[in-house]
C-alpha cells in the first residue's frame, strides 16, 4: 500500500516540475500539449484554471488526477512522488488524495445519492457497512440534500448531481479535489450554489483546483492560474473575492462554519 | 445495499439490475440452452438404459463355453501331405469340462454376482400332427433367476421349474394354442422325449424370443439332451456390466474354457452407441457455444454502455481488478440463473415427455431420468461457462483508460 506520509509542513499540497505531455509518441503526429508545466497549490488554497478550449487545461488535469502519465517531468502529492508508480499503486493514491468533480456523467444512475457518495470508501474498504453509510449521510446531509439522500441519481436535478459529486469527492478526506467545469452545464442560480458549496466545503483545509471557462467564477477563487497553448501564462492572487449574485448567500471565507441549515434546492 | 455482499457483488447486481431487460433475455437465452442440455442428457442416458436393459433381458453379459473346435489335419510326417481331415463333431452340444471346478474359480473372481450353470440344445414340440423346432434351455431357476430378469417377463403362471414344467415364450403358446397347466411332448433331435407341462409364459418383447425358445429345470433337459450331469456354458452376472470385458478376459486365464462378454457380442452396437454419444455431445456443445457467445456479447454491449460509469468507478479509486471482477461476477450469475431456470423447464420437459412417449398401455418406452447430479454439473458448468464468456469483455472493461472514457 502506498501509505501516504505526512508531509512535511513547507511541503505544499501538489508540486509540478517540468511537465511535458505529448500524443501520438513515435508517430509523424507527434504533438507536444502541455510544455514544460511547473506549478505549486499550496494547502487549503482555492485555485482556478483558466484558458481557452485546446489550452492544455483538461489534460493538465488528467495528469495531476493522476488519470494520465506525463511524457516527462514530475509530479509530487503531498510531497509523495507519483509519476513512477504502477498502476496499482496509482489507483490507491489516487483514492486516497484525489476527488474528482466532473463536468458529466459525474454519477452512477443505478445507485442511490448516498450510496454514490459511498462508492469511494467501497472500493477501497472492500465491504460495505454502517460506519460508511454514516459518513456518507453526513456529507449529503452537508451538500444539503438530505432530502434527497434515497433517491437515485438520475432522479436529481444537475444542480443536485453536482452536489453529490462534491460529497462523493470529500468522502475520502483528500489532499486535493480537482474540478472540471462543476458548473458547466448548469443554470446561473445552480452554477451559483454549487461554486458556493465548493467554497464553503474547502475551509477544513483541502486544496481545489478548479477548471473553468467563466471569468466571474475564477475571479471568486483565491488565485488564478492561466494556460495559453501549453503554457502557463499568468498566475495571480485574485485582489479581493467578488460578492456572489444576490440569488445565493456570500462565499463562506477559511475558518468560517458551514450553514448546515442551508435549505435544499428544490428538484428541477 | 445489503452489508454482507463485497464491493463487486454490489456493483455486478445493481448493473445486471439496470439492464433488466437485457438480462432477462440473456438468462432467457441460457435457461432454453440450458434445458435442450439436460433433456437430451436425460433422453440419451435413458434411451442407452433402455437399450441395454432390452439386450441384457435376455442376454447373459459374459457366457463361458468350452472352446470351439476347428478342423484339424492329420498328418503321417512334418512336412508331408494331410492323411485327412478330422472334422469336428457336428449336431451335438458339448458340454463344459469340470463346470464345477470353472464355477467356483469363476465365482472367486472380484466383480462376479452370480454364475448360472446352463444346457442350451434344440428340440421339437410335439403337438398332435405338428413339430416346432425350439432352443432348450435348461436352467437351475434359483441362480438363473438373478441373473436374468425372467420372473419380471412372466404375462401367466409363474417362473418356478419343477422336473416336469416348462415356460414357454408368448407367441409359441399362441401358434401352438397352449394356455396354463397344459401338456406338450419336448422331443430331442437323438430320439428321446419328455412330457412336461406349461407353467408360466413369458414375453420378452422379441419375437426370436417369444417364438424359438422354451426354458426347463436343468435335469430335465439334461436327460433329454442326453448329457446327464453336464452343461454346456455358464452365464456370469457382473457388478458392472461396461467392465464385462476386462473381467471375460480375467475368466480366460483359465484353461479349456472359451469366453465372449456381451460388449465383445454386440460389438457393431457398441460403435453405433459410440457414435450417438458422439453426436449428442456435438448438439451439446454446439448449443452451450451459443449460450456462452450471448452472454459474451451481451456483456461486451454493457462495457461499451457503462464505459463513463467504470471511468468514474475508476477514478475514484476502484481497481482494474475490481472491475474485472464485476464482470465476470456478471457472467457468472447470468450463467447461474440460466441454468437454474433451464434445469426447471428441462424437468418440465421431462415430465411432459413421459406423458406423452408412452405405448397403447400407457408404459413409457423408456424411463427418462435425470438426477441431481445432472442438474448440479449444468448448474457448475452453465457457471463456468458465464465466467469465461465474461473474460474477454472484463478485460475490456478493466483496461478502459479512466480519461478517455469519462471525457467519451
Amino acid at each position: 500500500m502506498a501509505e501516504l506520509q505526512p508531509p512535511p509542513p513547507t511541503e505544499p499540497t501538489l508540486r509540478l516540475e517540468g511537465i511535458r505531455k505529448s500524443y501520438g509518441t513515435g508517430t509523424a503526429h507527434e504533438t507536444e500539449v502541455l510544455h514544460g508545466i511547473d506549478l505549486r497549490l499550496a494547502r487549503g488554497e482555492f485555485a482556478a484554471l483558466i484558458g481557452p478550449s485546446g489550452s492544455g487545461k483538461s489534460t493538465l488535469l488528467n495528469l495531476i488526477g493522476l488519470l494520465d502519465r506525463p511524457s516527462s517531468g514530475k509530479i509530487f502529492l503531498s510531497g509523495q512522488a507519483a509519476q513512477d508508480l504502477a498502476d496499482k499503486a496509482l489507483t490507491q493514491l489516487r483514492a486516497r488524495a484525489i476527488g474528482f468533480v466532473f463536468q458529466f456523467h459525474n454519477l452512477l444512475p443505478a445507485f442511490t445519492a448516498v450510496e454514490n457518495v459511498m462508492l469511494p470508501l467501497l472500493a477501497a474498504r472492500g465491504r460495505p457497512d454502517a460506519a460508511m453509510r454514516q459518513r456518507a449521510e453526513e456529507l449529503i446531509d452537508r451538500v444539503g440534500l438530505k432530502p434527497w439522500g434515497h433517491h437515485l441519481a438520475n432522479d436529481l436535478s444537475g444542480g443536485q448531481q453536482q452536489r453529490v459529486a462534491i460529497a462523493r469527492a470529500l468522502v475520502m478526506q483528500p489532499a486535493l479535489v480537482l474540478a472540471d467545469e462543476p458548473t458547466g452545464n448548469l443554470d446561473t442560480q445552480s452554477a451559483n450554489g454549487v461554486f458556493d458549496l465548493l467554497r464553503e466545503v474547502s475551509s477544513g483545509g483541502t486544496t481545489f483546483l478548479i477548471v473553468t471557462h467563466d471569468p466571474r467564477l475564477a475571479a471568486r477563487c483565491d488565485r488564478v492560474i492561466e494556460l495559453v497553448d501549453g503554457r502557463i501564462e499568468s498566475d495571480q492572487a485574485t485582489v479581493a473575492t467578488q460578492p456572489s449574485d444576490d440569488l445565493a448567500p456570500g462565499p463562506a471565507r477559511p475558518g468560517q462554519p458551514l450553514s448546515r441549515d442551508r435549505p435544499a434546492r428544490s428538484p428541477r | 445495499m445489503n452489508p454482507l455482499l463485497p464491493f463487486e457483488w454490489v456493483l455486478a447486481t445493481r448493473f445486471l439490475r439496470e439492464g433488466l431487460l437485457q438480462t432477462l433475455f440473456i438468462i432467457a437465452g441460457v435457461a432454453l440452452g440450458v434445458s435442450v442440455i439436460v433433456f437430451m442428457s436425460a433422453l440419451l442416458t435413458g434411451l442407452q438404459a433402455s437399450i441395454f436393459s432390452t439386450l441384457l433381458d435376455f442376454q447373459a453379459q459374459i457366457v463361458i463355453k468350452s472352446p470351439t473346435e476347428a478342423p484339424r489335419s492329420l498328418r503321417q510326417a512334418p512336412g508331408a501331405e494331410f492323411a485327412t481331415r478330422v472334422q469336428p463333431r457336428a449336431q451335438r452340444p458339448r458340454s463344459l469340462d469340470q463346470w464345477q471346478k470353472v464355477r467356483d474359480t469363476t465365482l472367486a473372481i472380484p466383480g462376479v454376482l452370480v454364475v448360472a450353470p446352463v444346457i442350451e440344445g434344440a428340440a421339437f414340440i410335439v403337438r398332435g400332427d405338428a413339430n416346432f423346432g425350439v432352443g432348450v434351455l435348461g436352467i437351475q431357476t434359483e441362480n438363473f433367476l438373478r441373473l436374468i430378469a425372467l420372473k419380471d417377463k412372466i404375462t401367466a403362471g409363474h417362473a418356478e421349474l419343477g422336473s416336469t414344467d416348462v415356460l414357454i415364450g408368448r407367441d409359441l403358446a399362441a401358434d401352438l394354442d397352449l394356455t396354463i397347466g397344459d401338456k406338450l411332448t419336448l422331443k430331442a433331435a437323438s430320439g428321446p422325449s419328455v412330457v412336461l407341462f406349461v407353467t408360466g409364459i413369458f414375453d420378452f418383447g422379441n419375437q426370436g424370443q417369444n417364438k424359438g425358445s422354451v426354458y426347463v429345470a436343468l435335469r430335465t433337459a439334461q436327460s433329454l439332451l442326453g448329457l446327464p450331469g453336464a452343461v454346456t456354458s455358464l452365464w456370469v452376472k457382473v457388478a458392472a456390466p461396461f467392465d464385462a470385458e476386462a473381467t471375460a478376459q480375467q475368466m480366460a486365464a483359465q484353461p479349456g474354457i472359451q469366453v465372449e462378454s456381451w460388449i465383445e457380442t454386440n460389438a457393431e452396437f457398441f460403435k453405433a452407441l459410440s457414435g450417438q454419444t458422439l453426436s449428442f455431445f456435438m448438439i451439446r456443445l454446439f448449443v452451450g457455444l451459443t449460450a456462452a457467445l450471448g452472454i459474451a456479447s451481451v456483456l461486451v454491449v454493457s462495457v461499451v454502455q457503462k464505459s463513463k460509469e467504470i471511468g468514474i468507478l475508476r477514478a475514484t479509486g476502484t481497481s482494474r481488478r475490481q472491475i474485472l471482477g464485476v464482470f465476470l461476477l456478471q457472467g457468472a450469475m447470468l450463467g447461474l440463473l440460466g441454468s437454474v431456470l433451464g434445469s426447471l423447464m428441462g424437468w418440465g420437459f421431462l415430465v411432459a415427455w413421459r406423458g406423452f412417449a408412452v405405448n397403447d398401455e400407457g408404459v413409457p418406452f423408456f424411463t427418462l431420468e435425470a438426477g441431481p447430479v445432472l442438474y448440479l454439473v449444468v448448474a457448475l458448468g452453465a457457471t463456468l461457462v458465464g465466467v469465461l464468456s465474461a473474460l474477454f469483455p472484463a478485460q475490456r472493461a478493466a483496461r478502459l483508460d479512466p480519461a478517455v472514457a469519462i471525457r467519451g
